[in-house]
């Protein structure tokens, strides 16, 4: 192995330049001649709009034009990408997503009209000079009130406030109903999963250029997936040909799932750019954020789970509540059906599942995935579930759990919610995170707390994603209306250089370093002979992007077998020059061999009689080494794992004290474990903050409580304690070359029952009887649970 | 945020000058100021910035009263103080994040008033003289209610005195998302009487729990209080926290300042 | 009006109204764009930076509240040779950032925290990073880099 190969710890090339502040984030992007955007928002969160006169504001200093609806008739709405199909076969119901508010505001955010002027200010001077006459209605904000009464409607042209009502798997729908009529137990929970906002450090942004003298458009933006903007932004909105339209999403501050989507923002630069022949960009301040961002999370569940005399699982139904805003956001209907309905058997042996998912429009910010999208949700109704199971059956919990845990000698395993998992070993998980988290201690710790007046409690939560999306076959019959294979092509140079050009994007994820390491550890070169090229459709294969974990699963995939095919060339052209068969040569270390002789080429000298073919194969092989592949996965990846909190509770203020946070995770195959384990600790510091931090409120007249970070509670240092990671406990993806399932979402996956699950533990084994509190766990919920 | 005239005048009196201007407004750290301007809530029409007044930045101590400049930076009270008046040097230590404590000042904290400032716990307690331009002004008389002070347009806070106590203690319990004190206790304890002010916890700013002071004057313990009730009427309700909870931490926080004492 | 100030050793003047912000002034009058910005409500500390040798919040300071002074910017925080500070260095060691957009303030904020204690306890560095926020790294390989940038002795990397 090269010593920046598969496995290597590799420091990230990429840190030099954010360290040094030459980063170039798109922010940093000024173009000559450049408009700035600013958005009047809407302050109301329903209203019909009667006029907006512009008239004031219009010859105001600086102005170059003001835009609203009326610009964009003729122009398209924003797509969505995912199509649902109800329990009765029906498709969800789809209200058009405008640019600019048509006729009606619908959120809090939404917006209303578009000053672009010389500056920033003077666009912002010119906003408050534009008059609405508006006439404000009853804002539909509670999802259930929202179904039950059909009064007010978010959208007049909908027969509802429901999109979709649907039901998985309907067909197993009676025989759940006959599991429950026969269980020996029934545990009920109704809780909910709090509305969150992703809050990248970057805010978003959006520079729209165009050039008249090739007539291109192209726009620099914050995105996961600059291809995905570019198709949904060129086919369905603003109809550009993806040749005259290119997308760039240079580095990026973080995505976290709410940079997937296509906005407003990216396509009214671009628009009115082209429009105003000079370069329009759009700053996102933090506030706009809020309001603006495709919110994450925000269901209402109420969860059963059956059991039988032995505390066997026998059934598990649900029915919840998922909060689409006020339109659909690009992947929205997916999120609370697909993402999180096939993962409602957790990691285990529950022979039937009904699950009913109820999206509703409601007058708020559109909701989408965030980190987990779905999965989390899954996560944390099944397993604050079976801790509360355990809690009535008088049971431990590590041992309901294990006794129900789907075995190592069963897989793959076909879930009866849709989905086979190839691989795993729960019960590795299980014993490797009870053993770090010295379970065995725990009681000693207890009693110590106790001695100083703490309540301390020990919650374990165990979790399985689907990850790597994934199979365009599988999702195309799902209704997603895209494809989600990824590409790479592996360029090789003439002295031996790599240049990879892939379709995901880095936001954080450090593919700068590890897609070389993978690349060396073929071809046993240096990782430093290798670069990687993304964030741009002008030079990357059309690719899907990142986000759920796909990555180093579709997109590290993908660029093996471009460059198995590189290598497979090469090896011909070795073959030649050797005068040997293709099938002796053998590379390894950078050379080429015959087998069974002392002949052999470095890597270097294949690559250059590939540029330069005076001695090659010309009427067998073209000259150069450069390759293209597309991977698209036969399977979904399955990473599950194993987390464990302990806390400490104030009884006089209901503060959590985070003393020990545990990771035991199964990712298969590990590239670079410094990066892996940097993954978990981003996602438990997240899930840590869903779940007793972060809060995402509206009042009834749909105006957003939290709406900046003195009112929406980020986790900070203090916050957070050390984490304990592992990842040694590997059972490799069987299907995709590299035997790897994904890190990125499991710590927010994981980590939300576990904490919740430890703080109950610390109140009931303190003489309080409560059996859940709805996250986020802030002290103030506590005391009340605590004081009811 | 709206254009304004910038200035920075090196005297008083030419401040003083400055901020007769129609919609001037001073400026000392402006960790409050510039937030709020940001959101167009504030259109002054000059900033006039009084870190450039020698005489208005310092800490002296003298007969048990340690009399802190306006303009100085929370940074500078912190250390400044932490062996003469540890109680206060504690409260100032946490106020924000080390970069605010390097521009925000006492002046500036206590003419803003915020209903969540720390400061303005410590010179309730202490009953501190707030010294401006033109007079002195009784900490009882001069806060007067969620951002409302006795404070004169152009008045400028230029000193703080504090009558140092034998002993105090500072408690904040941190709204979760601001960090502010979503209730914050300081409790002074001098040779004839206990101070117990609270900042964060009511719909009227800033106050004296006079109950726990005349309690605590007679026992200075923790179990003093324990029969004592906050009333939660006048207490602030909101997302981070009901009336009845911010009543209770009045509470457990003047217990634990006073155990800290 | 023209402002003029010490920005990394070197004098550099540039124009601003009253309400350009120092944080506005650096990245875009001067260029300077490795201080961010990342919140509107003083919080973030995206954009912290150096005046006059103390860490503040550069989106909370009027440019014109630095004229004259002593900047230092995350530009300016490598050695003369090029390579990487002690902070920097440690911050690649310990994988103490990902996406890397606060961690022009991180940087600014560790280094000012160790000129005043050199050898922080791990409660001390997460208190004193209070007012800068981070998302993707949940702070452990920060603090931990921070420990290892005094000196102190940390966990070594990812187990291989």
């Amino acid at each position: 192995m090269p010593k920046d190969g598969i496995g290597a710890s590799t420091k990230r090339r990429e840190d030099i330049r954010f360290l040094t502040g030459t980063g170039r984030y798109t922010d940093d992007i000024n173009l000559a001649k450049q408009l700035h955007v600013h958005f009047l928002r809407a302050d109301v969160a329903h209203a019909t709009i009667n006029g907006i006169d512009t008239s004031a504001a219009d010859s105001m200093p600086g102005v170059a034009r003001i835009f609203t609806a009326k610009d964009f008739d003729g122009v398209g709405g924003l797509p969505c990408g995912w199509q649902v199909t109800d329990k009765h076969g029906q498709p969800m119901q789809e209200p058009k997503h405008p640019i600019l508010a048509e006729g009606k505001i619908r959120h809090v955010g939404e917006i209303v009209a578009a000053v672009v002027a010389d500056t920033v200010e003077q666009a912002r001077d010119a906003a408050e000079a534009i008059e609405l006459d508006l006439t404000e209605l009853p804002a539909v904000i509670d999802m259930k009130k929202a179904v039950a009464d059909a009064s007010v409607k978010v959208h007049d042209d909908l027969t509802s406030n429901l999109c979709y009502d649907w039901g998985f798997v309907e067909e197993n729908k009676a025989a759940v109903e006959d599991a429950f009529a026969k269980a020996a137990h029934v545990t009920t929970l109704e809780l909910k999963n709090n509305r969150l906002v992703a809050n990248p450090m970057e805010p978003r942004v959006a520079v729209g250029d165009f050039t008249a003298h090739d007539g291109m458009s192209t726009l620099y933006t914050t995105s996961q997936n600059p291809h995905v903007i570019r198709l949904l932004m060129g086919a369905f909105v603003l109809g550009i040909p993806e040749h005259k339209l290119r997308v760039v999403a240079p580095d990026v501050g973080g995505g976290f799932g709410t940079k997937i989507f296509h906005y407003a923002e990216e396509a009214f630069c671009t628009f009115a750019a082209k429009q105003l022949k000079r370069p329009v960009k759009w700053t996102s301040t933090r506030s706009e954020a809020f309001m603006s961002d495709a919110h994450g999370r925000d269901h209402v569940t109420k969860i059963e789970l059956a059991l039988d005399a032995d505390n066997n699982f026998t059934a598990i139904r649900t029915e919840t509540y998922a909060n689409m805003g006020a339109y659909l956001s690009t992947f929205a209907p997916s999120v609370p059906t697909w993402l999180h309905g096939t993962l409602m058997a957790g990691n285990y042996r529950t022979p039937v599942i009904y699950v009913n998912v109820k999206a509703v429009f409601t007058n708020t910010v559109p909701v989408d995935a965030y980190r987990g999208a779905g999965r989390p949700e899954a996560t944390y109704q099944l397993e604050r579930l079976i801790d509360q199971a355990a809690r009535e059956l008088k049971v431990s919990p590590v041992d309901l759990r294990r006794q129900n845990f789907i075995k190592p000698d069963q897989f793959p395993y076909a879930t009866p919610v849709a989905v086979e998992y190839d691989t795993g070993n729960y019960d590795a998980t299980l014993d490797k995170a009870l053993d770090l988290a010295d379970a065995a201690g725990f009681e000693a710790r207890a009693a110590d707390s106790k001695s100083r007046g703490k309540l301390r409690g020990f919650g374990v939560a165990n979790y399985i994603e689907a990850c790597g999306i994934a199979p365009s076959n599988l999702v195309g019959q799902l209704g997603a209306r895209a494809g989600l294979y990824e590409s790479a092509t592996v360029r090789v140079n003439a002295t031996g250089g790599i240049v990879v050009m892939t379709g995901s994007h880095s936001h954080g994820q450090g593919h700068e370093t590890t897609f070389p390491q993978v690349i060396a550890d073929m071809i046993g070169i240096g990782a430093d002979q290798v670069e990687i090229v993304h964030g741009d459709t002008a030079n990357t294969p059309m690719g899907m992007g990142t986000y759920g974990s796909r990555s180093l699963a579709v997109g590290g995939s993908a660029m093996v077998r471009a460059a198995e095919k590189v290598i497979n060339k090469a090896k011909k052209i070795a073959a030649h020059i050797m005068e040997a068969s293709d099938s002796d040569i053998e590379l390894k270390d950078g050379q080429f061999t015959v087998a069974g002789t002392d002949k052999s080429l470095a890597w270097g000298d294949v690559t250059l009689a590939a540029y330069v073919p005076h001695n090659y194969p010309l009427e067998d092989l073209e000259p150069g080494l450069e390759e293209t592949a597309f991977y698209d996965p036969s399977n979904f990846t399955y990473p599950a794992g194993t987390y464990i909190c302990e806390v400490e509770v104030d009884p006089d203020t209901g503060k959590i004290d985070v003393l020990n946070f545990t990771a035991a995770d199964d990712f298969g195959n590990v590239v670079n474990p410094m990066i892996v384990e940097g993954q978990v600790h981003g996602g438990v510091g997240q899930g840590i903050g869903q779940a007793m931090l972060e809060n995402c409120a509206y009042d009834e007249d749909g105006q957003l409580l939290s709406a900046s970070y003195m009112d929406y509670a980020m986790p900070r240092a203090a916050d957070l304690p050390m984490i304990t990671v592992d990842h040694s406990c590997q059972t490799p993806c069987t299907h995709n070359p590299l035997g790897v399932k994904g890190c990125g979402e499991a710590g927010a996956i994981g980590s939300p029952p576990a904490l919740v699950n430890a703080v109950l533990d610390a109140l009931n084994r303190n003489g309080h009887d409560i059996a859940h509190i709805d996250m986020p766990l802030t002290p103030s919920r506590v005391w009340q649970a605590m004081n009811k | 945020m709206y254009n304004f005239e910038f200035v920075k005048p090196s005297t008083l009196d030419e401040a003083l000058a400055a901020l007769a201007d129609e919609d001037a407004q001073p400026l000392s750290g402006g960790q409050t100021l510039i937030p709020t301007m940001k959101q167009r809530l504030n259109q002054p029409s000059k900033l006039v910035s009084l870190l450039g007044i020698a005489d208005l930045v310092g800490i002296s101590d003298s007969g048990g009263t340690l009399s802190i400049k306006g303009a100085t930076n929370h940074a500078t009270v912190a250390r400044e103080t932490a062996s003469s008046f540890p109680g206060l040097s504690g409260l100032v230590a946490k106020i924000g994040d080390p970069a605010v404590r390097n521009r925000g000042t006492i002046g500036g904290s206590i003419a803003n008033n915020d209903p969540s400032a720390c400061y303005p716990a410590a010179a309730m307690a202490c009953q501190a003289t707030i010294v401006t331009n033109a007079r002195e002004i009784a900490a009882d008389d001069f806060f007067q209610g969620m951002f409302a002070t006795a404070l004169d347009e152009g008045e400028i806070v230029t000193e703080v005195r504090f009558p140092i106590p034998v002993a105090s203690n500072y408690q904040k319990f941190e709204q979760p998302a601001s960090r502010f004190p979503l209730t914050g206790v300081f409790v002074a304890k001098y040779g004839d009487r206990v101070g117990v002010g609270v900042t964060g916890a009511s719909n009227d700013g800033v106050f004296r729990w006079k109950e726990a002071e005349e309690a605590l004057a007679a026992n200075f313990s923790a179990d003093a209080i324990s029969n004592l009730t906050v009333p939660a009427d006048d207490m602030i309700s909101d997302l981070h926290g009901s009336a009845e909870y911010r009543a209770h931490l009045v509470k457990v926080m003047t217990g634990r300042a006073v155990a800290a004492c | 009006m023209k402002i003029s100030m010490t920005v990394n050793g070197k004098t550099m003047s540039g124009e601003a109204e009253g309400r350009t912000l120092l944080s506005t002034f650096l990245r875009e009058e001067l260029g300077l764009t490795g201080t961010h910005i990342g919140c509107d409500t003083s919080q973030c500390g995206a954009c912290t930076v150096h005046v006059d040798g103390k860490q503040v919040k550069s989106c909370t300071m009027f440019a014109a509240e630095a004229d004259g002074a002593e900047v230092a910017t995350i530009e300016g925080q490598a050695n003369a040779d090029g390579t990487l500070n002690k902070v920097q260095q440690a911050f690649q060691d310990h994988h103490g950032l990902q996406c890397g957009f606060c961690t022009p303030g991180m940087v600014m904020a560790a280094v000012s925290l160790l000129e005043t204690n050199a050898k922080p306890s791990e409660a001390e560095i997460r208190e004193h990073l209070q007012g800068n926020i981070c998302r993707c790294t949940g702070y452990h390989n920060i603090v931990k880099a921070i420990m290892a940038a005094s000196g102190q002795e940390v966990p070594a990397v990812a187990a291989e």
